[in-house]
């Protein structure tokens, strides 16, 4: 027979519930969504990187970013990334002022979740805008 | 604390616990996480301000080398580059450590990301520097020679 394992410290203690078990709540999704979209911007600057090095390499080689950039999953992977980078930066701000001890109580976070949110959407949408609206 | 100079008074009781913290060096990383952090808000929109004029003139090749071309916009795109790229290096440091539990690999998995990190940097760096230094090629003209 197998006995469940003993930890060398102690008694047995309940390990923590994960992610899913837990009723979603605002400051829990800002902090989940800040560092998706931080691990995302990670993984988009790779774009900028490819930009930039096909642009040094001479138009041939920027051709090639170009046509990504502007075929429907570039413009697809630029979108989400605009709206990972707003979040990011709204989220961010938000630390920024709670660093400082203020709106660190939970209805101040859900104010500024819906704060965050909405003008992180709006940011993304406008930038769009008037991208398609100027190109 | 094995070592025998642990153990003379030249070291005062603090100076002994610095840096056996369970992360070593807090207070170092959170500050220059918030200073990348302040610095990036900025430059931040102004990459993507800039993009958007870009992208409006159609963003083909030359648009881009006369963009560079002014100092200004190299320098900004640098400092952008170092603020992101340092801040992204924290950032993803701290996911290494929170979800990479294996003592092994955990060194392991820091030093790629900061090597990857600073790789990524100095390509996207060297890149700003040849387009904004960029000497316009005229085709040279053929001396016959008699």
């Amino acid at each position: 027979m197998s006995s469940p394992q003993t930890p060398i410290n102690g008694p047995l203690r309940p390990l923590s519930p994960h992610l899913q078990i837990w009723k979603w709540s605002m400051n829990m999704a800002l902090s989940i969504f800040h560092r998706a979209s931080g691990i995302a911007l990670s993984v988009g600057t790779l774009m900028l990187v490819w930009m930039l090095v096909a642009a040094a390499g001479g138009s041939e080689s920027y051709q090639g970013f170009h046509d990504f950039a502007v075929s429907w999953f570039g413009q697809l992977c630029l979108f989400g990334w605009t709206g990972a980078l707003f979040f990011h930066i709204c989220s961010g701000v938000r630390h920024l002022i709670m660093d400082t001890g203020r709106m660190i109580t939970i209805p101040a976070a859900e104010k500024a979740g819906m704060v965050i949110f909405i003008v992180s959407i709006a940011l993304t949408l406008g930038t769009w805008g008037c991208l398609k609206f100027f190109y | 604390m094995a070592q025998k100079w642990e153990a003379t008074p030249f070291k005062g009781d603090i100076a002994r616990a610095r840096g056996l913290g369970s992360t070593h060096a807090g207070v170092h990383h959170w500050m220059h996480q918030k200073l990348t952090a302040l610095a990036n808000i900025p430059l931040v929109l102004w990459a993507v301000w800039s993009v958007v004029s870009l992208a409006a003139v159609g963003a083909d090749h030359a648009s881009i080398q006369g963009f560079f071309a002014q100092p200004a916009h190299a320098i900004l795109m640098l400092l952008f580059l170092a603020s992101v790229f340092y801040h992204m290096a924290l950032g993803l440091q701290v996911v290494i450590e929170d979800y990479v539990h294996c003592e092994k690999t955990k060194p392991l998995f820091l030093m790629g990301m900061k090597l990857g990190c600073a790789a990524l940097f100095v390509a996207a760096a060297y890149s700003v520097l040849k387009l904004s230094m960029a000497v316009v090629v005229v085709p040279a003209v053929v001396v016959a020679q008699p």
